[in-house]
C-alpha cells in the first residue's frame, strides 16, 4: 500500500517538472486542463503526511532532496556544459549552518541563512575559477569538497575542542513540508530563469561563449550569479536535511557522493527537458533508499557502471530516449499512410 | 577631427610568433574598408584586436575618440561594434528568431524591452530575408543563410561598426551576388563596414578603400585601383588570385 | 639542523611522489585529453596491493613495484581502448569530449573506490618494511623514505629519458603538440593516446606501491592524491610534463614545511596555492 503511495507521489513529482516544460513552450494555445491537474497533483503531494506512514513521509522527504540538488545542478551546469562537482560542497555548508545556528534561531531562518552563505561562497569561486576556461572550473569544484572538510575538520578540533556536533531535532513532518516549499520555489525560479533573456544567455555561453560575449552578454556576470542562485538552493536543502541526521561531523557533511548523485541523476533523467532530472532524481533517490543499509558498496559500484554506461550509450537521458522512442512511433504511423 | 576607428601600433605576439606587428589604420565613418591579404596575413588576429577577443600589447584602440583598448567584448559591443565570424558562430540548438533576439536583448547601449527586441527581430529576419525559416532551428539552415543569421544577429546589437570576417567564403557564385547585395544594403542604413575578404571581385567592387595585410605588417593603402596598381601587392598577392580568375 | 633536514627530507620525498604522480595526470589530459579524476583511485589500488603481497604473501615491495607499473598500464590501455576511445568517437567536439571523459572518469572512480571497499574494508592499513633508520650527517632517516625518494628521481629521470630518446617518446610529444599533425605525419595516434593512458595509470601504481612502503593506506585515499596531481599538473603549467615534474618538488616542499608547522592544514595550504594560482597565473609555470 505505501509503495503504491510512494510510486503516485513520484509520479505527481515528474508531472510537476513537465509542467515547467510544458509552460515554456512556445504554443499559444493552452488547455486549462494542465494546470488543472498540476493542482491536483501538488494537492497529492502537500496531502501526503496525513494518509501516507511516516516511514512514506521520510522517504519523500529524501527524494524531494534529491531533486532540488539535481534541478540546481542543472540550472547551472546544463545550459552552460560548465560542469560542477561542487554540489556536496554547498550542501555541506548548509549542514553545518543547521549544526552551528540550529540552536540559536528558528529552523526557517536558519535554512535561509545556509542557503545564502552558500550563495556567497559559489560567487567567491565563481569569481575565482569562472574566467577562466571551464576546465579550471571542474576541478577546483571536485576538490572543493575535500577543502572544506579538510579546513573544517582542523578548524573544529583546534578552536570549537568537538570533531562533530549535534544538530537541533525537528519533526518530520516540519522537515517534509519545508523541502516541498524548496522544491517549489526552485521550480518557479528554474522557470522565471528559463523564460527570461538570461536562459536564452545560458544556452548561448554553452554553445559558443565567445560569440555570446561579442553579442553584449556579460558572460561572467552570468555564469557566477546563475551558479550561486543554484548553490542557494543547494545550501538551504542541506540546512534542513541536517536536523534529520542530528549529529554531523566534516567528513559525513561533506561527502562527495553527494556531488555524485546529481550528476548522474540529470545524466541518466536527460537534460535537454527540465522533467529529465525529476525523473532521473526520483528513480535513483528511491533505489537508494531501498539498497543503501543493506549493500552500501554494492550499490554505489552500481551507480559508477551505471553513469559510464549512461554516457556512453545514452548521452541525451531517459528523455531523449522517450524522445527517439515517440519520434519512431510517429513517423511508423506515417509510414503506413504513405 | 578624430577618426571613427583607428588603431596604433597595433602589435600582438603568440609565443615568439607575431601575427600582427605595429599596424595603424583608420576607418572613416560611412565608409566600406576591405582588409586583404594571404592566409596567415593577421587579418582575423586584428579583428579580434578591435572586437577586444585579444588584447594588443602594444598597441591602442580608440573608437569615437574614446580608448577603448582592454575593455570586454561585451562592453565594445554595447559601444557600437558588431562582428561575424570566420567560421560561423550561431546558436545552432536555438531557432533563427532567438539568434537574433538575443542580440537585440542585449548588444544595444540601453536597456531594451521584450516587445522591442521582438519588433527589432522581426524588422531584421525580413531584412536578410530569413522570415519564413524564423522557427527552424539555426543549425538546419544552409550556409550562406546561417551567415546571413550571424549578420542579423551582429545587426540586432545596433553596431554603428561592422566587422565581416570572410562572409563569402565557402559561398556559390550566385550566393557571393547576394551577399554583396547585402554588404550594400546595410551600408546604406549607414553602417561602417570593415570587411576581411579572399573574394576579389567583391572587394573591388564594393570597397572604398582597402588595406593589405603582410605576414603581420600593412604593406599598402588605398582606393581599389590604386591597390590593384601597386607592384608590391600585385606579387605577393593578387598575382596569386588572378590566376585562380576569382 | 636536525628539524631541517629532517623537512628537507620530508619534502624531497614527498615532491618526488608527487611529481610522479602528476606526471602520470599530464601524460593523461596533455596528450589524451582526458582529465582522469580516477587518477588516485590506481594509486590507492597500488598501495593496497602492495599491502596485501606484503602481509599476506611476503612479498617484497620493491618487487611489487616491477609487478604494479605493468599490470596498471595494461589496466589504463584497456580501459582507453575500450571506454575512452568509444568516448572519443561519439563525442561531436573537443570541448564535449573533454567534459564527457571527465564525467566517465568521475564514474570510473566510483567503480573502484567501491571495489576496493569490497575487497579490503575501510581500514586503515599500514605495514613496516625498510623502516630502521639511516645516519646522514648525523641525522637519522627512515631507510625506507630514502629508498622511495631514489625510486622517485629514478623513475623521473627514466621517463625522462624515454620521452626524449626514444622513438615512441618522441611519438607521444608529438601527439601532445598537435595530434591532428602527429596523425596525418604516420603516427599512429589511437595506440599513442592509449599508450599515454596506460603509462599514467603505471606512474600512479607504482607511486601506490612507493607511498605504501612511507605511510599508511587505505581504499578511500585516492581522491586526495587525485587532487594533489590536478594542482601540480596546474602549477607546473596543463600540458607540460617537465612542469609537472618541477611542481611536484615545489608543492611537496611546502607541503612538509607547512605539515610541520600545522600538520591539519597541509591540503588548505595546498588549495590556497591553487587559487593563488587561478588568480595570478592559470597557465602555471611551464605552460603556455
Amino acid at each position: 500500500m505505501q509503495t503504491l503511495i510512494i510510486i503516485i507521489n513520484i509520479i505527481a513529482l515528474v508531472f510537476t517538472g513537465w509542467f515547467i516544460d510544458w509552460a515554456l513552450r512556445h504554443d499559444k494555445k493552452k488547455k486549462m486542463l494542465v494546470p488543472g491537474i498540476l493542482v491536483l497533483a501538488l494537492i497529492v503531494i502537500a496531502a501526503l503526511p496525513f494518509y501516507g506512514s511516516t516511514y512514506s513521509m521520510i522517504l519523500m522527504t529524501s527524494i524531494l532532496m534529491y531533486i532540488i540538488l539535481t534541478v540546481s545542478w542543472t540550472l547551472f551546469s546544463g545550459p552552460t556544459g560548465y560542469i560542477s562537482l561542487a554540489p556536496a560542497a554547498f550542501f555541506g555548508v548548509g549542514i553545518y549552518t543547521s549544526a552551528i545556528l540550529g540552536k540559536h534561531y528558528p529552523i526557517i531562518s536558519v535554512v535561509i541563512i545556509g542557503g545564502l552563505i552558500s550563495f556567497c561562497l559559489a560567487v567567491l569561486v565563481g569569481a575565482l575559477t569562472l574566467r577562466l576556461r571551464g576546465i579550471y572550473f571542474a576541478i577546483f569544484t571536485f576538490g572543493l569538497v575535500q577543502l572544506m572538510s579538510a579546513f573544517l575538520l582542523w578548524y573544529e578540533i583546534k578552536f570549537t575542542g568537538t570533531r562533530g556536533r549535534f544538530v537541533v531535532v525537528i519533526n518530520n513532518q516540519t522537515i517534509f513540508y519545508i523541502m516541498l516549499v524548496i522544491f517549489i520555489s526552485l521550480l518557479i525560479t528554474s522557470y522565471f530563469i528559463r523564460r527570461s533573456k538570461y536562459g536564452l544567455a545560458l544556452q548561448s555561453i554553452g554553445q559558443y561563449e565567445e560569440a555570446a560575449a561579442h553579442i553584449g552578454i556579460n558572460v561572467t556576470a552570468i555564469k557566477i550569479v546563475v551558479f550561486a542562485i543554484s548553490a542557494l538552493f543547494m545550501g538551504m536543502a542541506g540546512a534542513i536535511m541536517a536536523t534529520r541526521w542530528t549529529y554531523v561531523d566534516p567528513y559525513s557533511a561533506f561527502d562527495s557522493f553527494i556531488s555524485f548523485l546529481p550528476v548522474l541523476m540529470a545524466i541518466f533523467g536527460g537534460m535537454r527537458q527540465f522533467y529529465g532530472p525529476v525523473l532521473g532524481a526520483c528513480i535513483f533517490a528511491y533505489l537508494e533508499e531501498l539498497l543503501l543499509t543493506k549493500f552500501p558498496y554494492y550499490y554505489k559500484l552500481s551507480f559508477g557502471i551505471v553513469l559510464v554506461a549512461v554516457i556512453l550509450y545514452l548521452p541525451d537521458g531517459l528523455v531523449g530516449l522517450i524522445q527517439t522512442l515517440r519520434n519512431r512511433i510517429s513517423r511508423g504511423r506515417n509510414a503506413i499512410f504513405s | 577631427m578624430p577618426y571613427f576607428l583607428e588603431g596604433k601600433n597595433l602589435t600582438k605576439y603568440f609565443g615568439g610568433l607575431a601575427a600582427v606587428t605595429d599596424v595603424d589604420f583608420y576607418v572613416d565613418q560611412g565608409e566600406i574598408l576591405g582588409l586583404i591579404g594571404p592566409n596567415g596575413a593577421g587579418k582575423t588576429t586584428l579583428f579580434n584586436l578591435i572586437s577586444a577577443a585579444l588584447v594588443p600589447k602594444p598597441g591602442a584602440i580608440i573608437f569615437k575618440g574614446q580608448n577603448i583598448t582592454g575593455m570586454k567584448p561585451y562592453q565594445i559591443c554595447r559601444m557600437g561594434i558588431a562582428r561575424t565570424f570566420q567560421t560561423v558562430k550561431i546558436f545552432g540548438n536555438m531557432p533563427v528568431i532567438d539568434n537574433v533576439r538575443i542580440g537585440s536583448l542585449f548588444g544595444a547601449s540601453t536597456r531594451v524591452s521584450s516587445s522591442e527586441a521582438d519588433r527589432v527581430t522581426a524588422e531584421l529576419l525580413s531584412f536578410v530575408e530569413l522570415s519564413s525559416q524564423r522557427y527552424l532551428l539555426a543549425k538546419d539552415l544552409t550556409l550562406a543563410n546561417q551567415k546571413r543569421l550571424e549578420v542579423a544577429r551582429a545587426l540586432a546589437t545596433r553596431p554603428e561598426l561592422l566587422l565581416l570576417d570572410e562572409m563569402m567564403a565557402g559561398l556559390t557564385y550566385t550566393e557571393v551576388a547576394q551577399a554583396m547585395e547585402l554588404v550594400e544594403k546595410i551600408h546604406r542604413k549607414g553602417v561602417t563596414i570593415i570587411m576581411i575578404e579572399h573574394v576579389m571581385k567583391a572587394i573591388m567592387n564594393v570597397c572604398d578603400r582597402i588595406i593589405v595585410l603582410h605576414h603581420g605588417k600593412k604593406i599598402a593603402e588605398g582606393t581599389p585601383q590604386e591597390i590593384a596598381g601597386n607592384q608590391t601587392v600585385v606579387e605577393v598577392y593578387l598575382g596569386e588570385q588572378s590566376h585562380t580568375g576569382s | 639542523m636536525e628539524k631541517f633536514l629532517d623537512v628537507a627530507i620530508a619534502g624531497l620525498l614527498l615532491g618526488g611522489l608527487y611529481a610522479l604522480i602528476a606526471m602520470g595526470l599530464s601524460l593523461q589530459y596533455g596528450v589524451a585529453r582526458v582529465l582522469n579524476v580516477a587518477h588516485g583511485e590506481f594509486i590507492m589500488l597500488g598501495g593496497m596491493t602492495t599491502w596485501t603481497l606484503f602481509t599476506v604473501f611476503h612479498i617484497n615491495p620493491l618487487l611489487s613495484i616491477v609487478v604494479a607499473g605493468p599490470i596498471a598500464f595494461f589496466l589504463g590501455f584497456i580501459i582507453h581502448r575500450t571506454l575512452f576511445k568509444k568516448l572519443l568517437n561519439s563525442s561531436p567536439n573537443q570541448g564535449i569530449f573533454e567534459s564527457n571523459s571527465m564525467l566517465a572518469s568521475f564514474g570510473l572512480m566510483y567503480i573502484v573506490q567501491n571495489i576496493a571497499f569490497i575487497a579490503w574494508n575501510p581500514n586503515i592499513r599500514g605495514y613496516s618494511y625498510l623502516q630502521h633508520p639511516v645516519d646522514i650527517l648525523g641525522a637519522l632517516f627512515g631507510a625506507n623514505r630514502l629508498v622511495t625518494l631514489g625510486f622517485a628521481i629514478l623513475i623521473g629521470i627514466v621517463f625522462y629519458l624515454f620521452l626524449a630518446r626514444t622513438r615512441m617518446g618522441k611519438a607521444i610529444r608529438a601527439a601532445a603538440s598537435d595530434p591532428t599533425t602527429a596523425d596525418l605525419m604516420g603516427v599512429n595516434i589511437n595506440l599513442v593516446l592509449a599508450i599515454c593512458f596506460g603509462l599514467g595509470a603505471a606512474m600512479a601504481g607504482v607511486a601506490g606501491v612507493l607511498i605504501s612502503i612511507c605511510y599508511p593506506v587505505h581504499a578511500s585515499m585516492g581522491m586526495e592524491y587525485t587532487i594533489i596531481a590536478i594542482i601540480v599538473v596546474v602549477l607546473g603549467g596543463m600540458g607540460s610534463i617537465p612542469g609537472s615534474f618541477i611542481g611536484g618538488f615545489i608543492l611537496g616542499i611546502i607541503g612538509s614545511i607547512v605539515a610541520y608547522i600545522e600538520p591539519g592544514l597541509v591540503i588548505v595550504a595546498y588549495y590556497v596555492i591553487f587559487i593563488l594560482l587561478l588568480l595570478v597565473r592559470p597557465t602555471g609555470i611551464l605552460g603556455k
